[in-house]
């Protein structure tokens, strides 16, 4: 028995003294007493497990319930593969390289469409979020950008740019450009007034301003932003390679539907689901380092 | 004009400052002069304008008439401490100051001057409010000001607190010597701290007189307590 153990077994005697204490103290009808400090203990984790892998909980025993009704024949294998038929699939897929080939071109597709977007986006948000004639010039633009279903601009698309990587890119791009624009443009327009009049008394010029109250202040909005762009993202490209994609995850998909190969689909899914869960990953990871100023709710 | 070792120059001077807000006049004709390291305390109702006059003197209010001279060199303590939640305290302190190594240490000199010298790399969030209102009050006197602007610096804070930074707001006047101009609506505080108090009613400074008190300025002196019941008649407060 280690210290830590130790005491903690004596902080729970010292509780079930108290308990036994409290019910030889004053006992009658009128006052009943009971322990404050029982049953509540603050973050503190139950299993020792860091919560990135406790919240796994809930999908690995739905994974379990797949694998034993599978088990059970209660599905149909041509139409719902078990989870294991759907593990050696994937496992010949990467063996092969093809999963990796097509995933590689869909990745790069996704990296310059963001970057495409970050920047257009940012830069928008900035220029309309500082200025009148700035919001002027550029607000009511991505207004009528965001009204219209990106989507439905794929064959405006295919027509100025043909059919090659250039209208994949742009069309990932547009989600990705307003979801960044929208948010970064509020949450720069809703940086506290209060700070802004302070830091003009205190001699801050537009250039301080700017790069040490009004950005870092936008910071947590533009994140927010971040999070849908990359589900846009990931969303956007499944419609991008239905455009004659020679390579990707949308053709491994459509080959797939092809010939039947309902396994090869839910190898897809399952991508799918780990790409769109890493991306989140990843702003979770950035929020966590860039705004360790804020103090919110987390569960606890 | 500065020969005369007795010259105490101004450094406020106010003639014929009017300002209103749809229709309503919120300053009516108001003259004010504060010397060079004068503490001067301003009471009044609420509503009768005088934070607007603060702002006024602070630059954040326009749109007025009258002759109006502040010195350049000039702080703001508000209410709320106003620090940005996103930078550290030393940060806080220096915005607006060139970024360089002098600026910093001068940053940490104000921040030891008023308790904080361990809070330096702390974000504000941490802070407890009379903590965040010492860094609002270092961040002031950084800038080495010649008028200090004080618009109700203490009233968010609790009794305790508030005491222990009068005592450092009073210590920090006579290291520095800025003139000051505390807007507040507690007359102890007034008395307690300041060299003159003015009171204003209806836009216009209806109450202007040096405290004169002999001995400590505590509730039991004599003198405090006349005081203290003109002031409270004069804002309308009867029997206290």
């Amino acid at each position: 028995m280690n210290a830590s153990q130790l005491s903690a077994s004596f902080t729970h005697a010292q509780i079930g003294k108290n308990k036994t204490e409290s019910i030889i103290a004053p006992d009658n009808d009128l006052v009943k007493l009971v322990n404050p400090t029982h049953g509540r203990k603050v973050n503190q984790s139950v299993t020792g497990l860091p919560r990135s892998i406790q919240r796994l909980l809930g999908p690995v025993l739905l994974l379990c319930l797949w694998q034993l009704l599978s088990y059970l024949n209660v599905f149909d294998p041509r139409t719902t593969p078990s989870p294991t038929t759907v593990v050696l699939t994937a496992f010949d897929l990467i063996q092969s390289g093809e999963l990796q080939n097509h995933l590689l071109a869909s990745l790069q597709r996704v990296l310059k469409g963001l970057a495409l977007g970050l920047t257009i986006g940012l830069t928008g948000a900035i220029i309309a979020g500082l200025s009148r004639l700035g919001e002027n010039m550029v607000d009511s633009n991505m207004e009528i950008l965001r009204a219209v279903p990106n989507f439905a601009l794929l064959p405006v698309l295919i027509a100025w740019f043909g059919i090659g990587e250039e209208p994949k890119v742009i069309l990932i791009s547009l989600g990705v450009l307003v979801a960044i624009y929208i948010n970064t443009y509020s949450a720069i327009r809703n940086v506290d007034a209060s700070l802004i009049e302070a830091a003009y008394t205190f001699g801050v010029k537009k250039r301080e301003l700017i790069t040490t109250v009004i950005l870092p202040g936008a910071l947590p909005g533009f994140l927010i932003g971040l999070r849908l762009a990359l589900t846009s993202a990931w969303l956007a490209l499944i419609f991008a390679e239905t455009i004659n994609a020679p390579v990707g995850l949308g053709r491994m998909m459509s080959d797939a539907r092809e010939y039947f190969r309902i396994d090869i689909i839910f190898v897809l899914l399952a991508v799918y689901a780990s790409l769109g869960l890493l991306s989140l990953s990843f702003v979770r990871f950035l929020e966590a380092r860039l705004l360790t100023w804020r103090r919110v709710f987390d569960g606890n | 004009m500065a020969t005369n070792p007795l010259f105490v120059p101004n450094v406020v001077n106010v003639r014929d400052l009017t300002k209103a807000f749809d229709k309503r006049t919120i300053l009516n004709h108001l003259d004010l002069d504060i010397q060079a390291g004068e503490f001067v305390a301003l009471l009044g109702r609420s509503g009768s304008g005088k934070s607007t006059l603060l702002r006024v003197l602070g630059a954040l209010d326009g749109d007025v008439s009258g002759y109006i001279q502040v010195p350049e060199r000039r702080a703001i303590v508000f209410q709320e401490p106003r620090l940005l939640p996103w930078q550290n305290i030393l940060r806080n302190i220096t915005i607006g100051l060139p970024q360089n190594d002098q600026s910093r240490q001068l940053g940490k000199n104000a921040l030891a001057e008023v308790g904080l010298a361990k809070h330096t790399q702390a974000w504000p969030r941490t802070l407890s409010g009379g903590e965040a209102q010492r860094a609002a009050l270092a961040r002031a006197l950084v800038r080495d000001p010649q008028l200090l602007l004080l618009d109700e610096p203490f009233g968010a804070l609790d009794a305790l607190t508030r005491i222990r930074m009068h005592a450092l707001l009073r210590e920090l006047h006579q290291q520095h010597n800025p003139a000051v101009l505390l807007v507040t609506h507690d007359v102890d505080e007034a008395i307690f701290l300041a060299d003159r108090i003015l009171v204003l009613t209806d836009g216009k400074i209806s109450f202007n007189e040096k405290i004169n008190i002999a001995g400590t300025r505590e509730r039991s002196n004599q003198h405090f307590a006349t005081l203290r019941t003109k002031l409270l008649n004069e804002l309308g407060v009867e029997h206290v």
